[in-house]
């Protein structure tokens, strides 16, 4: 499914990614957890194809297509989905219409017909309602004074609503109660299935109660420098990141 | 010194120029060396149904500056309520026109005014004088969308009187020309009067266009509210100037003016000029302008959710002047005016 082989990457002058190789397979779930500074966020933005974020070496491949030769907006119609872990607010642009222009636009690009709007209203109240979304929230402007967890929650409604294949969840918990958490949590666990993967970035082990990865690898300086299975996670918890970041510098 | 005396007499002399304060981002002298011949009476066969189509009930046509359809004064009677669609068309290929129309709305009268420039022409000059007058109580909602050729010349001004109580609410849509300018200018005369005055401009090209307002508080209790949206594209060039005067015992005057821009090209430019005079003591008045690029995070948001990045830009731009859209109260004209946006933004000629 998602593979990433010897990725570096600059942002401004300086490498944040230096040869960084993970093969994450559909069906799996993968966390990539690691301290702060560690070239998380870098890593789910290179994937996702954010501007000022170059790739000077390397390659990143979805299914063996290669997504670095793809503009953001095509390699979303391809199936990538970054959660952002602080989602943009957008004025002036109601939620449901955004999330439709986005839906029908990936449609579009993959050569398929638009949805209808009775079609679309329909599968949007059944998404809502399993994350607990109030309707008339989706009526407003996209995020515009909506709390961080609400936020987040908007982005795993929107994350339902297009049904990616591969998921990126940015720093996912950041922001959450755990009532929120569990509602987000449900949410993407509803999403697993056999034909898509899943890279859940975390600072922290909490969320990793909730969504069980398969694999865990720990990020530090750029690079993996280590991996495992879920135990790890409890490892790096009870024992902190600080033999990584030693072994790395 | 204006377009219209430079047209009538026929002396370059006459036309605004950079000279002139009020004139000096939209300098007609330094554009116009010699003063076209008048324009031909057009063809009434080809005006099509407007801009506003048929949301009004009555329409006054203005063709190459003649009066074609309509009455040559509007006069809303007190009680009555009227939708007017008021064009004027430019069919002229290198030449010049003139129009000059009063619409009086008397005490208590209500009207909408859907006031279109079409220009089915080329290469032409057009001159507009409005004379508007509320009577106490009246209420006047005028929504004017601009779509002039791309190498015309095109002013209109409109002079602007409001009683005691009268309610006047404007939008201006333009997409600019060669050169084009669209003032209005509002004396507060009576106490308590309500104005909005509002502008979205698209532009795009080489194209200019101008936004200019004066509105005078002469007597107290008057509320101004002002709010002109735009985005600039190509090597196009924006213009506004607002200009608020709130004269000696114009108490509880409440004013405030808004102008926000986007620049989308490094070539494209925005001159604003925001001013207000005060002279009165006891009143609220305030003034915000902004000119900024597109939010690129958010840019990227959208382009990650799947939009392109022209639809997403496209988008972001429409939500940003969609505020002054959302105030035009007239549901077809709004309508007209989203739609217009839309078209715009999706470059359509």
């Amino acid at each position: 499914m998602l593979s990433i082989k010897n990725l570096h990457v600059v942002v401004g002058e300086t490498e944040i990614i230096k040869g960084l190789s993970l093969e994450v397979p559909a069906g799996e779930v993968h966390a990539v957890m690691g301290p702060n500074g560690a070239g998380k966020s870098t890593l789910s933005y290179a994937i996702a194809g954010r501007p000022g974020y170059g790739v000077t070496e390397g390659a990143v491949s979805l299914d063996g297509e290669d997504l670095l030769a793809l503009d953001p907006s095509e390699r979303a119609a391809k199936g990538v989905f970054l959660s952002f872990q602080y989602p943009l607010e957008i004025p002036g642009v109601p939620g449901l219409t955004f999330l439709r222009t986005a839906l029908n636009a990936q449609r579009k690009a993959r050569g398929e017909d638009e949805i209808a709007a009775p079609a679309f209203l329909k599968l949007a109240r059944e998404k809502a309602a399993a994350l607990k979304i109030d309707f008339d929230m989706l009526k407003r402007p996209l995020n515009v004074g909506f709390s961080g967890g609400e936020k987040k929650r908007m982005e795993i409604f929107q994350m339902a609503m297009l049904s990616p294949r591969l998921l990126i969840l940015d720093e996912t918990d950041s922001g959450l109660d755990i009532d929120a958490l569990r509602i987000v949590s449900e949410g993407v666990n509803a999403m697993r299935s056999a034909d898509r993967a899943m890279l859940v970035i975390t600072h922290y082990q909490r969320l990793l109660d909730y969504i069980r990865p398969d694999r865990v690898h720990v990020l530090a300086d750029g690079r993996i420098a280590a991996s495992g299975g879920p135990e790890l996670a409890l490892e790096l918890e009870r024992e902190g990141y600080d033999k990584y970041a030693k072994a790395a510098a | 010194m204006s377009l219209a005396s430079a047209l009538a007499t026929g002396d370059v002399a006459e036309l605004p120029s950079r000279r002139q304060e009020d004139w000096r981002w939209s300098d007609l002298r330094g554009l116009l060396r010699t003063l076209p011949a008048a324009s031909p009476p057009g063809d009434a066969a080809r005006l099509g149904e407007g801009a506003f189509g048929a949301l009004a009930d009555e329409q006054v046509v203005f063709l190459n500056g003649r009066r074609v359809t309509g009455e040559a004064e509007i006069a809303v009677k007190a009680g009555a309520e009227r939708t007017i669609a008021l064009r004027f068309v430019s069919q002229a290929s290198g030449t010049s026109h003139h129009a000059r129309l009063a619409l009086t709305l008397a005490p208590g009268a209500r009207a909408v005014l859907l006031e279109s420039y079409e220009g089915q022409g080329e290469a032409y000059v057009a001159d507009v004088a409005l004379d508007i007058r509320l009577g106490e109580g009246a209420r006047l909602e005028r929504i004017v969308l601009v779509e002039e050729a791309g190498d015309a010349v095109a002013v209109s001004t409109a002079e602007v009187a409001l009683a005691p109580g009268a309610d006047f609410a404007q939008t201006v849509l333009t997409r600019g020309a060669k050169r084009q300018r669209h003032e209005t200018r509002v004396h507060h005369g009576g106490g308590g009067a309500r104005l909005r005055l509002d502008g979205v401009y698209l532009l795009d090209g080489p194209r200019h266009g101008d936004l200019t307002t004066a509105v005078t508080h002469e007597a107290s209790d008057g509320v101004t509210r002002q709010l002109t949206k735009g985005a600039v594209r190509g090597a196009s060039r924006a213009v506004f100037q607002g200009r608020i005067v709130v004269r000696e015992g114009a108490d509880r005057t409440d004013a405030r003016m808004g102008h926000h821009a986007l620049i989308l090209s490094d070539r494209a430019e925005v001159d604003a000029k925001p001013e207000l005079e005060i002279y009165a003591d006891d009143v609220a008045c305030a003034h915000g302008n902004t000119v900024g690029a597109l939010d690129e995070d958010a840019l990227f948001y959208a382009r990650s959710r799947g939009i392109p990045e022209p639809q997403a830009r496209a988008m972001l731009t429409e939500a940003f002047v969609g505020e002054v859209v959302d105030r035009i109260e007239h549901g077809g004209a709004r309508h007209v005016a989203r739609a217009w946006v839309a078209a715009r933004l999706r470059g359509e000629p």
